[in-house]
């Protein structure tokens, strides 16, 4: 009959719909990544694009705040300054001191993030332990290098700008017993 | 509209008695709009009863300061089951019910386009609201988190997280099925002579929110399962570990939950616009520009989920894009609003009980459009998010809208479903004590959220006694309003004065061209439309 | 029938008696007192939204409400049957639209105003936990700050066995003290689930996301103590985290640093002293009752499933080193969070010696405030 069969062609391009739909919901997921990398909000493996003509914008300077934190790891994290006081244009080192305090191998990956976030997009970090997870050797210390540039084109009233990780465990990695003796010392 | 319905009705009417299954296996198998849309409609009601149950369990803790009744674990379990239960197993499918029953009548077909899926759609209800309720007696109890179910909250749960999951997945299913019976019975099923700028409103109204469904559902169950492999397939969506954002799953939920409220709100509209037209005894006005406010209110929707989360952080930008955006859907709403009270204006108005709940709707509805308003000023949101401000606002949208909206509606077709009329003083008295006790109960909410009391606690400051108390007594006594309705609704069921085809003097459209109640297969032939001028 | 002048005043007198009693029972119905300038901005842009509000309200529901008087069957009014009015319809689009653009010009003011966090004097980082908040002095006066600030409202209180005292659930042991007239930045974050820093009588709000830090900012006008609460929902003892802020002068901002970095070294030394059994058990009783109590409970039984029982769990009676590493790590994915970061060695040798000794646990064994530090490394 006609009108079964036109039922049945609005049945399945609706389908069609609904499905599309349902990986819509999973495409946010890269849209969103995708979103926050090209604002900057949240770059975490890619090293930025060395900035072109780095004018050194010797007129003002900017204060970096340095913040850690840790996240179900086993580890002491601290920044080796906590703060900086730089030219934007200019190319910063800092370090970072993480610990292991376990006796085996534990794995961990930094999230960085910003205050204010519209800073994000001006912070271009060319080396950061961020860019890949770090795995602690048992009791192991380390200084852990961030190198960046303040884009001069950060807005002028902004004058304090705060980098702050998060060390996250990778899943399964803590996993082995910590029945273990803690050797004191190491 | 006339309409000159073919010979069949009668002889079908007694035809079918002989082939339907009898006794429960009748309502197991029925593939019947009607039967289907009854058991839709006690469905909600049986959830609506089992939602405000927890609500009052809510409200009796929240009478005083200090924790009297139950723990704040369990507290949070009601909220959520309370919140889930309304939102997905009260209002929607009530709404769809009337659709059930309404949409085929009003456009001259004799049943839904696809009566076996039809069937199914309904039967995935109940499971879905066992699983919702049973979750609160597993281990760790139901879920905690509010309906939102935030990560990484929601992956802290126990099994009852996992259950609401799968109740989420199901009720999905079943209103996506619905609505695409529903949206296909609208395109391909209307009689001759009655094209779409012609249809009923409240055909137009479930039309868009088909189409709405059919877009957000499928989201909602994507975002959801991205909670389900965080919790148990190692996937990182949300967890900022892995690379991913805790703030994404809020993006992908409002992306749902914005145009949810749309859903629920838009066949409200629909039922108001059937009803105020026929207690006016004058034709709506603005037909064109209500479709076209309808059709807007639904695209803006999509445009606008960022404003539940102007205190997440986003970037200053995309508060601002998110705050415009929102205002502008102020515009069709008033549109809507400023069409009712011009279709009342000049009528010849009586004052039953269906147009009572629609002026009730109309009234408030207004008042939590405005606080709508007042929550999408940023500046003024990031004092009022997550406080019981917001908690009166959706109140105010939901209950006094939708919920108002559809005791008009059950008003207004009972005696076309029952073939009797309904006690009008009984239904009087409900309306009062529903609209007075819904002003206590919620109205000092927002004084509440005003002073600062936030959401979602089950203890407060000593400063929030006394509206909490005012806001339990009037929350008990809705409830309590709620019983009068059933015994009204059952009254009508059992017997009472005989109900003509057409029982209200202004009603217009085709459903009124059938008896009450009408033959078991509404129209076998089509209707022939022989006015061509106005419409429902 | 004339009301004498006595009957007259006795009721006025009895009108103020309850409006009084009203008063007294504080039947708060706007925002609270503000204290910062953004909170004064919110208040007037939400007194002119009532404004306009208001208006649109009365104009159309009196048209309404006269048509529902006036145009009724029963006083025989007839129905017309107009049903369009092309003018009307485009002028009641239009009209609202403008009225909308009016009130969004301010807002956007506002907006901005509110997220202009540069320039700060002090920063502070609001660390949020399961069901506490965690204060960092990062940078400005009083740089190296840390301390963790919990709700000081006794359980007998929420439990109805005591009086409530007046900041009932609003009261902690630590306030978060700053300068007043100075800018202050806040920065949010949190450790399990997102939480959100609120203090309404300084206008902030930020949600604080675990993994992520957020920013904020006030400048507190008076000197003061303003008190908020966790704003989003975070498990079962949302209600128990309060925000309380201290504005003070200058002076005493410097003095308290001064107290601030004294106690702070003080503890820092604590790695090398020993305890008896006794002091470690009372001391470790106390944190236990600030940080443990409200998932594992005061009988050490717990809520199981979601908090097991700590009476004779295998943790507190088997190695000692496990049971430290629990306290000072945590246990990932679960509510029971790292305590290492939050509590100095003494606190945690003190607990963890209470734990091990308390209800049916009893192993007799002592931690010392350098096995703490050990464990540390």
């Amino acid at each position: 009959m006609n009108r079964s069969a036109d039922n049945r062609r609005v049945l399945f391009r609706l389908l069609v719909v609904a499905g599309l739909m349902f990986g819509f919901g999973y495409a946010m997921v890269p849209m969103y990544q995708k979103f926050c990398e090209v604002s900057g909000i949240n770059n975490l493996l890619n090293p930025d694009d060395p900035l072109r003509n780095t004018q050194v914008d010797t007129s003002r300077k900017v204060t970096v705040e340095f913040d850690a934190n840790l996240h179900g790891l086993p580890w002491n994290f601290k920044p080796g300054q906590t703060s900086v006081s730089v030219h934007p244009g200019e190319l910063v080192h800092v370090v970072y001191r993480v610990s292991n305090t376990r006796n085996h191998p534990v794995t961990g990956q930094a999230i960085p993030s910003y205050g204010p976030q519209l800073a994000a997009a001006h912070f271009k970090k060319l080396e950061c332990f961020c860019f890949s997870r770090q795995t602690l050797g048992p009791g192991e210390s380390r200084d852990m290098p961030v190198v960046f540039v303040i884009d001069p084109a950060l807005p002028k009233d902004v004058n304090t700008i705060t980098l702050s990780y998060t060390f996250f465990e990778v899943a399964g990695t803590l996993a082995e017993p910590a029945s273990k003796p803690i050797r004191p010392g190491v | 509209m006339e309409a000159t319905h073919a010979h069949g009705a009668g002889h079908a009417h007694g035809d079918d008695h002989s082939h339907r299954p009898k006794g429960i296996m009748r309502w197991i198998t029925t593939t019947n709009h009607k039967d289907i849309g009854t058991m839709y409609l006690w469905f909600s009601f049986a959830m609506f009863m089992v939602g405000g149950a927890m609500a009052l369990i809510i409200r009796a803790e929240l009478f005083q300061p200090g924790l009297q009744y139950v723990e704040p674990e369990f507290f949070n379990q009601m909220i959520t089951l309370h919140g889930l239960i309304m939102v997905f197993g009260a209002i929607m499918p009530a709404f769809v019910g009337f659709a059930n029953w309404m949409i085929p009548m009003m456009i001259g077909a004799p049943d839904m386009a696809f009566a076996r899926m039809n069937n199914w759609s309904f039967w995935l209800l109940p499971p879905a609201g066992i699983l919702l309720t049973a979750s609160m007696f597993v281990p760790g109890g139901a879920a905690g988190t509010g309906w939102t179910l935030y990560p990484p909250l929601s992956i802290q749960m126990g099994i009852g997280m996992d259950m609401a999951i799968f109740a989420v997945h199901i009720l999905g299913m079943s209103s996506i099925m619905g609505s695409i019976n529903i949206v296909t019975t609208i395109l391909n099923l209307r009689a001759p002579g009655m094209p779409l700028m012609r249809m009923p409103m409240f055909c137009w109204t479930w039309l868009i929110t088909g189409y709405l469904l059919i877009a957000v559902m499928p989201v909602l169950a994507g975002a959801v399962t991205m909670i389900l492999t965080d919790r148990h397939f190692g996937t990182s969506f949300f967890n900022a570990a892995g690379g991913g954002d805790p703030v994404l799953f809020q993006h992908i939920f409002w992306f749902f939950g914005h145009p949810e409220v749309y859903i629920i709100a838009l066949p409200a509209f629909g039922v108001v616009s059937h009803v105020i037209p026929a207690f006016a005894r004058k034709p709506i006005f603005g037909y064109t520009s209500m479709v076209y406010a309808i059709a807007s209110i639904a695209l803006i929707s999509f445009i606008v989920w960022a404003h539940h989360m102007y205190v997440v952080g986003m970037p200053v930008a995309g508060q601002l894009y998110f705050m415009y955006a929102t205002i502008l859907i102020a515009v069709p709403t008033g549109v809507k609003v400023f069409n009712w009270v011009a279709t009342m204006w000049r009528g010849s108005m009586t004052f039953e009980t269906p147009m009572l709940f629609a002026l009730g709707f109309l009234f408030l509805f207004t008042i939590g459009g405005f606080t709508g308003l007042v929550l999408s000023n940023t500046a003024v949101d990031v004092q009022l998010q997550d406080t019981y401000y917001v908690v009166a606002h959706f109140h105010y949208v939901m209950v006094a809208g939708a919920l108002f909206s559809a005791f008009a509606a059950v008003y207004y077709w009972l005696p076309k479903w029952t073939g009797h009329m309904y006690d009008e003083t009984l239904g009087q008295w409900h309306f009062w004590t529903s609209i007075v006790s819904f002003n206590i109960a919620f109205f000092p909410q927002h004084f509440l959220g005003l002073a600062g009391m936030p959401r979602r606690i089950p203890d407060y400051a000593l400063q929030f006694t006394d509206f909490n108390q005012v806001s339990t007594v009037g929350a008990f006594g809705f409830g309590l309003s709620q019983l009068l309705f059933l015994y009204v609704v059952l009254k009508a069921i059992r017997g009472g004065e005989k109900a003509p085809a057409k029982p209200w003097e202004g009603a217009t459209g085709l459903e009124w061209t059938l008896p009450s109640p009408p033959p078991y297969h509404s129209f076998e032939e089509p209707p022939v439309l022989t006015e061509t001028k106005g419409h429902a | 029938m004339g009301m004498n002048n006595k009957t007259k005043s006795r009721l006025a007198g009895l009108a103020l008696m309850a409006w009084s009693g009203m008063a007294l029972a504080a039947w708060e119905f706007d925002f609270q007192t503000p204290a910062t300038k953004a909170a004064q901005t919110v208040i007037d842009l939400h007194d002119l939204m009532m404004i306009i509000i208001f208006v649109i309200f009365i104009a159309v529901f009196a048209v309404m409400f006269y048509s529902v008087f006036a145009h009724r069957k029963s006083k025989g009014h007839p129905a017309a049957q107009f049903h369009d009015n092309t003018l009307v319809e485009i002028a009641w689009t239009v009209i609202p639209l403008l009225i909308l653009v009016a009130m969004a010009w301010p807002a956007t003011k506002a907006v901005l105003n509110m997220r202009d966090t540069s320039q700060a004097d002090i920063t502070i980082k609001a660390t949020g936990y399961q069901w506490k908040w965690g204060y960092d002095y990062l940078k400005g006066e009083g740089e190296g700050i840390r301390f963790l600030s919990l709700t000081s409202t006794p359980a007998e209180q929420i439990r109805g066995t005591a009086p409530k005292g007046g900041n009932y659930l609003l009261e902690t042991d630590r306030h978060v003290v700053v300068p007043v007239g100075k800018k202050i930045r806040v920065l949010t974050t949190a450790t399990d689930v997102i939480h959100s820093w609120w203090v309404p009588a300084l206008a902030v709000k930020q949600d604080a996301i675990p993994g992520y830090v957020r920013d904020t900012w006030f400048k507190a006008e008076k000197e003061g103590i303003y008190r908020g609460q966790c704003a989003e929902l975070c498990g079962k003892d949302h209600a128990y985290m309060p925000v309380v802020v201290e504005v003070v002068s200058a002076e005493k901002y410097t003095k308290w640093v001064e107290e601030q970095k004294k106690q702070m070294a003080a503890a820092a030394d604590e790695g090398g002293k020993t305890y008896s059994m006794d002091e470690l058990k009372s001391r470790g009783e106390k944190v236990y009752a600030a940080n443990c109590v409200a998932c594992h409970q005061a009988n050490g039984k717990g809520l199981p499933p979601a908090f097991p029982a700590l009476d004779g769990s295998k943790i507190a009676k088997g190695p000692k080193a496990d049971h430290i590493a629990i306290v000072l790590h945590g246990k990932p994915n679960t509510a029971m969070a790292a305590f290492g970061g939050q509590l100095g060695d003494g606190d945690i040798a003190a607990v963890v010696t209470y734990e091990r000794n308390a209800w049916g646990n009893k192993t007799g064994d002592v931690v010392q405030p350098a096995d703490i530090k050990a464990a540390r490394k």
